[in-house]
């Protein structure tokens, strides 16, 4: 098994070297023919529904334009992700294809394996808004999302009300005040899976959006220096929320998805009162409550509260999605294709889906559930969605931002020790 | 989760390598000696010589390719990889020379690593071998039950380690775990952050694990070594009089000092490269507390995409690795292996 690893390693640096050349001979692809052209597209919907639904974009396209033909592959995600590596270094690059956007969508622009869409979806920017920014790089746009969740306190309205807490945390001081109130009527009051690390790391992420000004967190993407003081603020306030001592007894350990102690599941069956996570929660959690369904009507929404003395946009969001990529030698009816995805009524089939939040305005109908249309009511008013740190600064910075915030939550990390290993990372 | 056990099983080929290596090296060299010995005899000799040469390398041809493949160009290329500043793909254009490794050595997680890994190599023997000595006593002796109680101490070896791996993280959840249910029933309580989520104690609770796990192996092949003891050892033994304790000071542990030396250096091997048991127990957290030199190439390589750093880091695991084995046969198993007669000889003496 090892051996394969190596044998494709070595195979596929040989094709790399390949693969450049031919990318440098091939420029955007021949322009507008009318003959059969054929577009393959790898995207991660194996499952229902998703895989029903890329099913109908492809063939709703392909009745719309005659003279193509969509080779739809759905591949497993992770399966997915290594081919899309795989594809970049040997040359088998699909025409168009799942895209998570940051630090590695940086990488592949800089390979010059992808197509600059900017000139030809402006109208499309325009409908998607702030959630656009994680797959656009220094003004150009490589990509479009056609999912876009973000994250907040999921949480538990019975165990709220039995704490005597009246309503949903706005400050940070409401959030102390409310974990308070939760210790004191014995209640649990968060539970995070700092075992896995992102978990824990995301409230740095969302202590740093409410620090610093979106400009500064994009330029210090760009320019992999991250010694802003809003970035050790993010550190410090996050030290502050840590003494009030707010998670799960055995939280260091803890796996954020899988199993009975996993922190979904505890909030799932009812034993902590809120947790920190991304629009998919719902569903998870449903796989793990005991009832087989979760906390049904009791489930509850909102977001990050606002932090003191921060220079970050007061309704920011923190979040991530999905979207696909042409690549630089896919013929022009890519682009068509992907306005197609991005039109009103596929985004609003999408929605109907329930698989995720459409990023097209005007496509918000197909969204049934409460919680997800007030995350998606926020998500809306979001000037700004910030990507996961560690998918937008990349998975070295990123990596080792996660490792050095869960020491800050195993109390062997700091403030500054944070903001130390990142700059280490990216040098 | 298969990617990273390919990477494993890769490296850990790659650092096996010297163990099986030599060995397989000399046997081709003697092989091919051996056809140039009967020469003298005349000149009918040359031509079934060559003929002899031909079929050797016929035979040995496909393994050696196999063996140049999969083991040594594989280590040439993790340390072509190990000067370049490397993504995963694009053409390995940025050398760096020694920065990766300066910045490996330097890395406070990877020397942490090391210690962790020495520490667990040390405690390993240290308390495998009291017990398994003890146990593989006792288990040699005619008892009620002896097959049985042999197959249970064996079992943990047998089972998977993934999978006793998952059996264990559950047994050691704190608050709900059974371990905790235990010392709560006798009105004890184990740490707040369970054993595995206490920096302090997580790296003694993988050794702990680690000792359960392995103990079957030291155990089953220190009664093998038993077989070996001639029995009319112990007759004479018991003839002049000697106890049972001086007859397994004075004859049992002499003569089992060959097999405790190889399955001691097995140990050692075993520990330097351990990954599977911590990476699903803690995967080196809780705060770096339990990482080690094979975690620490996992997570720069497949994870932080960092592969120049990751083959900097498996280079100086191969080179750990190969010089603890060297010195380990030159100072402690040569005796085994040059004059496996002289020890017996030293102890009816």
């Amino acid at each position: 098994m090892g051996i394969t690893r190596w044998g494709r390693s070595v195979a596929a640096v040989a094709a790399a070297t390949a693969l450049l050349a031919a990318c440098a001979g091939t420029g955007g692809g021949s322009e507008g023919s009318d003959g059969p052209v054929t577009l393959t597209w790898w995207h991660n919907g194996v499952d229902e529904p998703l895989n029903s639904y890329f099913e109908r974009v492809a063939l709703g396209f392909e009745a719309d334009h005659p003279n193509v033909t969509i080779e739809n592959v759905p591949i497993q995600n992770e399966e997915l992700k290594a081919k899309l590596a795989d594809a970049l270094k040997t040359g088998g690059f699909p025409d168009i294809f799942q895209q998570w956007g940051g630090g590695q969508m940086g990488e592949q622009v800089a390979a010059g394996v992808l197509l600059d869409l900017t000139d030809d979806v402006s109208s499309e920017l325009e409908l998607i808004g702030g959630s656009a920014a994680g797959w656009q790089l220094e003004g150009r746009t490589y990509g479009l999302p056609f999912s876009m969740g973000v994250e907040g306190f999921w949480y538990n309205r019975a165990l709220f009300e039995q704490a005597g807490i009246e309503s949903t945390p706005i400050l940070q001081e409401d959030l102390d005040a409310a974990v308070a109130k939760l210790r004191a009527a014995g209640i649990v009051p968060i539970a995070v899976g700092a075992g896995d690390k992102w978990p824990a790391a995301h409230y740095w992420y969302n202590y740093a959006l409410r620090a610093c000004e979106p400009d500064t967190m994009m330029a210090a993407g760009a320019s992999k220096s991250f010694s802003d003081p809003c970035f050790e603020k993010a550190g410090t306030d996050l030290e502050a929320f840590l003494a009030t001592s707010p998670f799960q007894d055995g939280f260091l350990a803890a796996p954020a998805q899988q199993g009975d102690t996993s922190s979904a599941a505890l909030l799932a069956n009812g034993g902590v009162a809120m947790e920190l996570m991304g629009h998919w929660h719902p569903g998870v959690m449903s796989g793990l409550a005991a009832n087989g369904t979760g906390l049904g009507n009791d489930l509850g929404w909102f977001p990050f509260p606002l932090t003191a003395g921060g220079q970050g946009n007061a309704y920011s969001a923190l979040g991530g999605g999905d979207g696909f990529s042409c690549s630089a030698d896919a013929p022009p009816e890519c682009v068509e294709f992907l306005q197609y995805i991005l039109s009103v009524d596929v985004q609003t089939d999408y929605a109907e889906t329930g698989a995720g939040l459409p990023v097209t305005q005007g496509s918000e109908a197909g969204v049934s559930d409460p919680n997800m249309a007030a995350l998606l009511a926020f998500r809306n008013k979001a000037p700004y969605v910030q990507l996961w740190l560690d998918v937008a600064y990349g998975s070295t910075v990123g990596g080792a931002l996660n490792d050095a915030i869960a020491q800050q939550f195993a109390g062997t990390g700091s403030a500054a020790g944070v903001v130390d290993a990142m700059n280490a990372a990216a040098g | 989760m298969t990617d990273v056990a390919d990477e494993t099983t890769a490296r850990v080929g790659v650092t096996a390598s010297p163990a099986t290596s030599s060995p397989q090296a000399s046997a081709t060299g003697r092989a091919s000696a051996r056809p140039v010995a009967p020469a003298p005899g005349g000149r009918r000799g040359t031509g079934s010589a060559l003929r002899k040469r031909l079929e050797i390398a016929f035979f040995v041809a496909p393994a050696l390719l196999l063996f140049l493949f999969f083991v040594v160009v594989p280590i040439i290329r993790a340390v072509q990889l190990s000067a370049y500043r490397w993504k995963g793909y694009g053409p390995l254009v940025d050398f760096v020379g020694l920065k990766n490794y300066v910045s490996v050595l330097n890395n406070d997680v990877f020397t942490g690593a090391l210690q962790h890994n020495l520490i667990i190599v040390v405690a390993s023997v240290a308390i495998q071998l009291p017990l398994g000595l003890a146990i593989a006593l006792l288990l040699n002796r005619k008892m009620w039950g002896q097959g049985v109680l042999r197959t249970i101490i064996f079992v943990p070896y047998v089972l998977a380690e993934v999978i006793a791996g998952v059996v264990w993280f559950q047994l050691l959840q704190p608050k709900y775990g059974v371990i905790d249910a235990m010392l709560d029933a006798v009105g004890l309580s184990g740490p707040e952050q369970g054993f595995l989520g206490t920096p302090e104690y997580a790296l003694w609770t993988v050794i702990v694990v680690l000792t359960w796990k392995y103990l079957g192996l030291a155990v089953i092949l220190f009664l093998a070594g038993l077989q070996g003891v001639p029995e009319e050892l112990y007759e004479a033994s018991q003839i002049d009089g000697a106890s049972w304790w001086q007859t397994q000071r004075k004859i049992t542990l002499p003569l089992l000092g060959p097999t405790i030396r190889t399955w001691a250096f097995l140990s050692m091997i075993g520990s330097l490269q351990l990954f599977d048991m911590v990476w699903i127990l803690t995967q080196g957290g809780p705060a770096n507390a339990t990482t080690t030199m094979a975690t620490f190439l996992i997570t720069e390589g497949t994870k932080r995409q960092n592969y120049g750093i990751a083959a900097a880091a498996s280079v100086i695991l191969f080179i750990v690795a190969l010089v603890l084995a060297l010195l380990y046969q030159r100072f402690i198993l040569r005796r085994d292996i040059q004059d496996p007669t002289a020890s017996k000889k030293k102890v009816k003496a």
